[in-house]
């Protein structure tokens, strides 16, 4: 697999190997061959991708998305969703275990696999559930998922809401060392709430969650990462208080990481004036005050990386009252440039954002790529920084429409996707289906 | 004429003038309730459907009455569930609405939100009868009517809301409707029921009873969900009513003139002392006769019979 691939002229980027500078990039075999001037130089070379004036990334990783298969299939499925990653430039993203059934069996885990490698794009890896059917009740059989495929644990979605089986499955996920992805939400806190309470939610009259009910469970994880040694990683850190939480757990030599996402640090609950359903998320969309506290948190890299927590929905989950609406948007296919948004507004540098989106979630799940040095994965994203476009829901590759950025005019385009050495979208188009 | 909006959903947004031009309607429409013969044919021809997801027999019976009294076809809809269920979408709902083919919709519903979302949708006109813990304009205009109608003013006054100020609309609005007009609004209760983000809204918290009383003109206690006790915002009816009900002992802490009223219905014994709800301050059963008057209004400037035909069709606000 992957015949030769000379990426010509590119600003390669590579903050693992601390790499920025103008080179050429050989890919043979599936792997990072030579990297510098004359990298190509003598090898009988397959194919040349001219990247004059374009960035050559690792690979995007995603560690936290949804792609519905099985049991929601109308919303997306492992290929439409892979479809997605690699128009976003994401080479491999790790799937929520929330499908229908449950992720917590080896079945399902192969059944993914599966369908990833017909799909033949990006790079699946799974997510199991931490406890049975999501049920928060007994641990699933993380010895057989693991070896199933299982890149993680998380019962995203369903909180975890007893102390002592989460302590138990932490004690049991060292022996595997995997990291167990928790979405920190206390859900007594939460109540049947849809909006951050505050001023916003007030003034809408929208049943309001605290701040505290996220808070209060990542304060829970790190006290049980204290206590059990065990790799602790929050999914989707939306508040102030949560990022100085993690920030002080870090500080104290823990094995706690965090990711935010997109939307977190880009919108605010003012978003939810004119109760559009497409910006109902859980957590939900904070004040500039908080959105600010994320934004420092990548800066500094308390926050290890951008995950999109992508979560397709249909209209008839969405066209529905506020109340009533399912959570969630997607966001394989504007993640990086809303990051890069970050960047040019100088709030964070270029290379804490391509970390980020790379190196970091590579090893908080622990899987290869990441990293451009010769001999890892020959996963690459080529884009054009200055590239601008406009958000059209309707020309996204996901099979859902439920995004909040629809006619938003973004900076930095994915121009091409290689994984494994094989050009999988290059110019709007995805090339490669089947394996 | 200030009246140009296809909607009402909400105090939020609509400017005073056309908060007076409501007012000054509803005066005309008390009138015509007064009459022996209390219906005018203005509204013949036209249909209302008051569609109700939420009950509410005295907010329903209200408008049904100014409907009849304008002479509107008035058609009743209530929907079981607090909301749609999975499957019929809110979509579904306006397309239904739609093929009737109405001229203004009159809907209570109990989450935030749906009247304007219906609003978008549909050209019919939408008056936002109640939603969750959003908005109750027709009931923060009655109150101003009410007042208005006693004290001959707005401008100037201080008003105190006390009670569960965090999940009620009518506190919304009735804060939104009287900061429109130039007053002072206190609001008040125990912490758990004050919101955050209710200043930014134009209020003074100021949190207990027997501070608030000597600085207002006029106090309006808000009704409070028992059934929410669950909920736990406090521990016991007869915990609210000893220490933050309205007793005839702690009304005489305000001053001689004090108004008192109450959206209803009233939990007797719970945040009004049945002598304070019955007595002479109370503007309780003006309020009750305002609101037909004032829904006439509405119905009536919604309708855009008022309108010459070429009058420019303004979008609703809020
Ligand atoms: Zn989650
Ligand atoms: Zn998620």
């Amino acid at each position: 697999m992957g015949a030769r691939i000379l990426i010509r002229g590119g600003r390669v980027i590579d903050p693992a190997s601390g790499i920025d500078r103008v080179a050429d990039l050989l890919l043979e075999g599936g792997q990072v061959g030579a990297l510098g001037e004359a990298a190509g130089e003598g090898a009988a070379v397959a194919q040349v991708i001219e990247a004059r004036g374009l960035w050559v990334l690792p690979g995007l990783i995603d560690l936290h998305c949804h792609l519905r298969e099985p049991g929601h299939e109308y919303k997306e499925t492992v290929l439409t969703g892979t479809r997605a990653a690699v128009a976003g430039g994401f080479t491999a993203v790790a799937c929520m275990p929330n499908t229908v059934p449950p992720n917590d069996s080896a079945p399902v885990t192969r059944a993914i696999l599966r369908k990833a490698a017909e799909a033949g794009l990006a790079r699946v890896y799974p997510i199991g559930c931490i406890t049975a059917g999501q049920r928060g009740e007994r641990m699933a059989e993380y010895a057989d998922l693991v070896a199933a495929g299982c890149r993680a644990f998380s019962d995203d979605g369903r909180p975890v809401m007893d102390a002592g089986v989460m302590r138990r499955a932490l004690e049991y996920s060292r022996h595997f060392d995997v990291a167990l992805i928790s979405h920190c939400e206390d859900l007594r806190l939460a109540g049947d709430g849809v909006a951050h309470e505050g001023a916003v939610a007030t003034r809408l009259g929208l049943k309001p969650i605290p701040a505290a009910a996220e808070e209060a469970m990542v304060a829970r994880e790190v006290v049980l990462a204290r206590q059990t040694g065990a790799r602790v990683h929050i999914a989707h850190v939306s508040t102030a208080g949560s990022v100085a939480l993690v920030a002080a757990a870090k500080a104290e030599g823990l094995a706690v990481t965090a990711e935010a996402t997109p939307h977190h640090f880009t919108l605010t609950d003012d978003a939810l004036e004119g109760y559009d359903t497409a910006v109902k998320v859980n957590p939900p969309l904070r004040p500039a005050a908080d959105r600010a506290a994320v934004r420092r948190g990548i800066a500094e890299g308390v926050i290890d990386a951008i995950a999109t927590d992508h979560a397709p929905h249909g209209t008839v989950d969405k066209e529905l009252e506020f109340d009533a609406a399912a959570n969630g948007m997607i966001g394989l296919e504007t993640a990086l440039p809303l990051a890069l948004r970050l960047v040019a507004d100088g709030e964070v540098s270029l290379s804490r954002v391509v970390e980020a989106l790379t190196w970091r979630p590579a090893r908080i799940l622990g899987v290869p790529g990441g990293r451009l040095a010769p001999g890892d994965l020959a996963d690459v994203t080529l884009v054009d920084p200055e590239e601008e476009w406009t958000v059209e829901p309707e020309r996204l590759f996901s099979r859902s429409r439920n995004t909040p950025f629809a006619g938003w005019r973004l900076r930095g385009r994915v121009r091409a996707t290689i994984v494994g050495g094989r050009v999988v979208f290059r110019d709007g188009a995805v090339v490669a289906v089947g394996p | 004429m200030a009246w140009a909006r296809k909607d009402l959903l909400g105090i939020a947004g609509l400017d005073p003038a056309e908060i007076v031009e409501v007012l000054d309607t509803a005066a005309t429409m008390k009138d015509i309730s007064s009459r022996e013969i209390k219906k005018v044919p203005v509204l013949r021809g036209k249909t209302v459907v008051n569609l109700f997801f939420e009950a509410s027999t005295r907010t329903r019976v209200s408008f049904e009455i100014a409907e009849k009294r304008l002479s509107a076809d008035a058609v009743n809809v209530s929907a079981s569930g607090s909301s749609v269920s999975k499957g019929e979408t809110l979509l579904d709902t306006a397309r239904n609405l739609q093929a009737m083919n109405p001229d203004i919709i009159v809907l209570r519903h109990s989450c935030p939100g749906t009247p304007a979302m219906l609003a978008a949708r549909l050209p019919a006109a939408v008056v936002n009868a109640g939603d969750g813990a959003h908005e109750h304009p027709t009931q923060a205009l009655l109150d101003l009517f009410t007042i208005r109608e006693r004290l001959g003013r707005i401008a100037g006054l201080t008003v105190g809301i006390f009670g569960d100020i965090a999940h009620s609309r009518v506190a919304r609005s009735d804060v939104l409707a009287l900061r429109a007009l130039g007053a002072r609004v206190l609001v008040g209760g125990p912490p758990g029921m004050i919101p955050p983000g209710i200043v930014e809204l134009g209020a003074e918290v100021a949190p207990r009873l027997e501070a608030m009383l000597p600085a207002v003109d006029v106090l309006i206690m808000l009704r409070i969900q028992l059934e929410r006790q669950g909920g736990a915002l406090f521990p016991s009816a007869r915990e609210y009513a000893t220490h933050f009900g309205l007793s005839a002992d702690r009304l005489r802490l305000g001053r001689p003139g004090l108004l008192v009223m109450h959206p209803g219905p009233v939990n007797r014994g719970v945040e009004v002392a049945p002598e304070v709800a019955d007595g002479p301050q109370s503007l309780i059963l003006d309020q009750v006769t305002s609101g037909v008057a004032v829904r006439m209004a509405v119905l009536y400037l919604l309708s855009g019979v008022h309108r010459a035909p070429a009058a420019e069709e303004g979008r609703g606000g809020a």
